[in-house]
């Protein structure tokens, strides 16, 4: 789960980390009255889960509470990127001296948690990687032995940060790694971690991803969640705890198992249609979860056709069979839909189907078949 | 002797007194696994259809000489249960649960490594060798005994292509399914690695997906170091990046993990990767069909 930046900043401030004194806002009002608490200059910052957002003009300085207002209120509900301003965090304006970049990632293929620090930041990290890869120092830790004070060290030396900097990036980086391990955090990025003329470290910017299986101990974060960022699909999908993900096609695809449905999705794109979601109805699932994950699949007015793929191992196909029965019962499907099952019961599954002969449905034997089924279906209701 | 599982295999199975524990653990021992104790601490003294019920791992492995476990218990306790069953001396560790927390794998992983210890999993359907044992999920009656080793990240896929080969005539000698997971224990290339030395497979089919670079790892690895052949199958052409398709490890970060990059790094390497598995499972044919 991706934090916004102010809710990056909220646990950074948890752990000690400085960040600059700001407020969030919803409305150029609020915009103005958090300017008026500052009472200094102010940027108004796009609160929106993507990158880019200055260029896009996401970003802008604010002398006093009017042209706070004024600023908010062109900001908010501006497009960024296909992602809408809902709200704007106005903080106090920074002097900067330098800017750094910091992140700890949740460094998959080594097994370890990775630190990066760079006295070249404000840019993109991957660029600084592929430009100056001596500018930037890495270090993977050992999880079991945590981050210690000569890591930080060999990190400040290696980055070349000045020596006179040393502690404060220490006491960072040390509270970073503690709020990555006990927030189960999958990346804290600071980017840019600047400097002020008086010689201070401070956050400017926070980027912070949680492991979404680890919400179960962190409530606080998990209501962070924000609904109202998801295409209505997925933000129905949740709420009914329905794996599924928004894609672009009109291809309706639902299965069991999620490397079957990413599978699918790939034969459904090689026989030429382009899938309209992926949606996994898990291991073992009865009637009504798949009534319900039809109801997801179906709210999306791009979805022609619907290709329903699976392969019985736990997940019984005659069961399969009596959901997709009682879906076409209980919502009003207009859409074709091929139905392919294999595996276990898969006999007595095509023979419900068979016997309830329903007007929509089309039963095909083989992966591959059922996909250019679709396709064919879903063209032809073009 | 195939690997992960087989005619040694003593399991003890921990949570098996849950719904999805006991009806698992029964099918593993009908279909002829060795089950010899389970672990629901509080329930030591019962027993589960005549498998006795011990209170820890270590009872199990004392008692009854466990030398495997399998983790059926829920996700805030499995991470626990896992370090319990390898503190207990359990050689090899099977963790189906879903959804255990990254950081939680992460200490785990760092500390049964070095011990050898074999973790399989978690997120995964477990591992089978046809004919003589089956440690988890997979529905054994898919897959026919043969000479054909199968890995793959996902479980019901893995039945798909386990299916497609059965239809040609092909069968396995172990489906081992490594699991969903940003970290998981048995890799690609140490599953890849027990094959190369096992003389009961000749073949192996790899079924990777996005997400992380076990693949591309697994590639350098075929390369370099195998003299079986293996034909490979990868899922996810059509994911978008920054979104979890499923699996918690399936997910493209930045312009890192794509199924694309996974398909070049296996060509170049010359392991041939089949566009759906039915096109996968004819190229295993055809390699094997040309061992002679």
């Amino acid at each position: 789960m991706d934090l916004y930046e102010y809710q990056g900043k909220q646990l950074f401030a948890r752990y000690g980390i400085p960040v600059s004194e700001g407020s969030i806002a919803a409305t150029p009002e609020e915009a103005r009255e958090a300017a008026e608490r500052i009472a200094a200059p102010v940027v108004i910052k796009a609160q929106v889960l993507v990158g880019g957002r200055g260029k896009a003009g996401g970003v802008k300085l604010a002398e006093d509470p009017d042209e706070a207002q004024q600023l908010a209120g062109a900001i908010l509900g501006m497009d960024i990127r296909g992602h809408t301003v809902h709200r704007v965090w106005v903080e106090r304006s920074s002097d900067i001296a330098r800017e750094y970049y910091f992140s700890i990632t949740f460094d998959r293929g080594a097994k370890r948690p990775l630190f990066m620090l760079t006295t070249a930041g404000g840019v993109e990290i991957e660029q600084v990687a592929a430009e100056t890869p001596d500018k930037l120092a890495r270090l993977h830790i050992d999880p079991l032995v945590g981050f210690q004070p000569f890591h930080a060290r060999r990190l400040c030396f290696d980055a070349g940060l000045p020596p006179e900097e040393h502690r404060q990036a220490g006491d960072i980086m040390t509270a970073a790694y503690r709020a990555f391990v006990e927030t189960d955090a999958m990346l804290v990025e600071i980017n840019p971690l600047i400097v002020t003329p008086e010689g201070n470290l401070h956050a400017l910017d926070a980027k912070y991803t949680v492991d979404d299986n680890a919400l179960f101990r962190h409530p606080d974060i998990a209501e962070m969640r924000d609904l109202e960022a998801l295409p209505p699909e997925e933000r129905m999908a949740r709420e009914r705890g329905v794996t599924y993900v928004k894609l672009d096609g009109f291809v309706g695809i639902i299965g069991n198992g999620a490397g079957l449905v990413m599978s699918t999705l790939d034969v459904v794109a090689g026989a030429g249609g382009k899938p309209a979601n992926f949606l996994d109805v898990g291991g073992g699932a009865q009637a009504d979860e798949i009534v319900t994950a039809m109801e997801v699949l179906l709210s999306d007015p791009d979805v022609r056709a619907v290709l329903f793929n699976v392969f019985g191992g736990i997940t019984r196909c005659d069961e399969v069979a009596r959901g997709i029965l009682a879906a076409l019962e209980r919502l009003d499907v207009k859409v074709p839909m091929v139905v392919r099952l294999d595996g276990t019961n898969d006999v007595e599954g095509r023979q419900l189907l068979a016997d309830a002969a329903p007007p929509h449905v089309h039963v095909e034997e083989t992966m591959l078949g059922a996909a250019e089924r679709v396709v064919e279906l879903a063209g032809s209701a073009a | 002797m195939p690997i992960v599982v087989n005619a040694e295999t003593r399991l003890v199975v921990q949570g098996i007194t849950g719904r999805e524990g006991s009806f698992h653990t029964l099918r593993n021992r009908e279909y002829g696994t060795n089950v010899v104790a389970g672990v629901t601490p509080g329930k030591g003294g019962q027993d589960v259809d005549g498998i006795p019920v011990y209170d820890t791992v270590h009872d199990a492995v004392r008692r009854d000489g466990a030398n495997t476990a399998m983790v059926f218990v829920p996700p805030r306790f499995a991470a626990d249960a896992i370090l319990e069953a390898a503190d207990a001396g359990v050689a090899t560790i099977v963790c189906i649960t879903e959804g255990i927390p990254a950081h939680d794998m992460l200490r785990i992983y760092n500390h049964v490594r070095p011990r050898g210890i074999t973790l399989l999993g978690p997120n995964c359907p477990g591992a089978l060798s046809p004919g003589l044992a089956n440690v988890g999920i997979i529905p054994a009656q898919v897959f026919a005994r043969g000479r054909i080793g199968l890995v793959s990240r996902s479980g019901t896929l893995t039945y798909q292509i386990g299916k497609e080969l059965a239809d040609l005539g092909l069968g396995n000698s172990t489906i081992v399914g490594i699991g969903g997971d940003p970290v998981v224990g048995l890799s690609f290339i140490d599953a890849l690695d027990l094959f190369e030395a096992d003389p009961a497979t000749d073949l192996v089919v790899m079924v990777g997906e996005i997400g992380g670079d076990e693949e591309e790892k697994a590639a350098a690895f075929i390369g370099e170091r195998m003299r079986t052949p293996v034909v490979a199958y990868i899922a996810g052409f059509q994911a978008p990046p920054g979104r979890t398709m499923g699996h918690a490890g399936a997910i493209i970060s930045g312009s890192a993990g794509t199924a694309q990059a996974k398909k070049v790094a296996l060509e170049a390497h010359g392991v041939r990767v089949g566009a759906s598995p039915t096109e996968a499972a004819r190229l295993a044919a055809e390699a094997f069909a040309a061992l002679g």
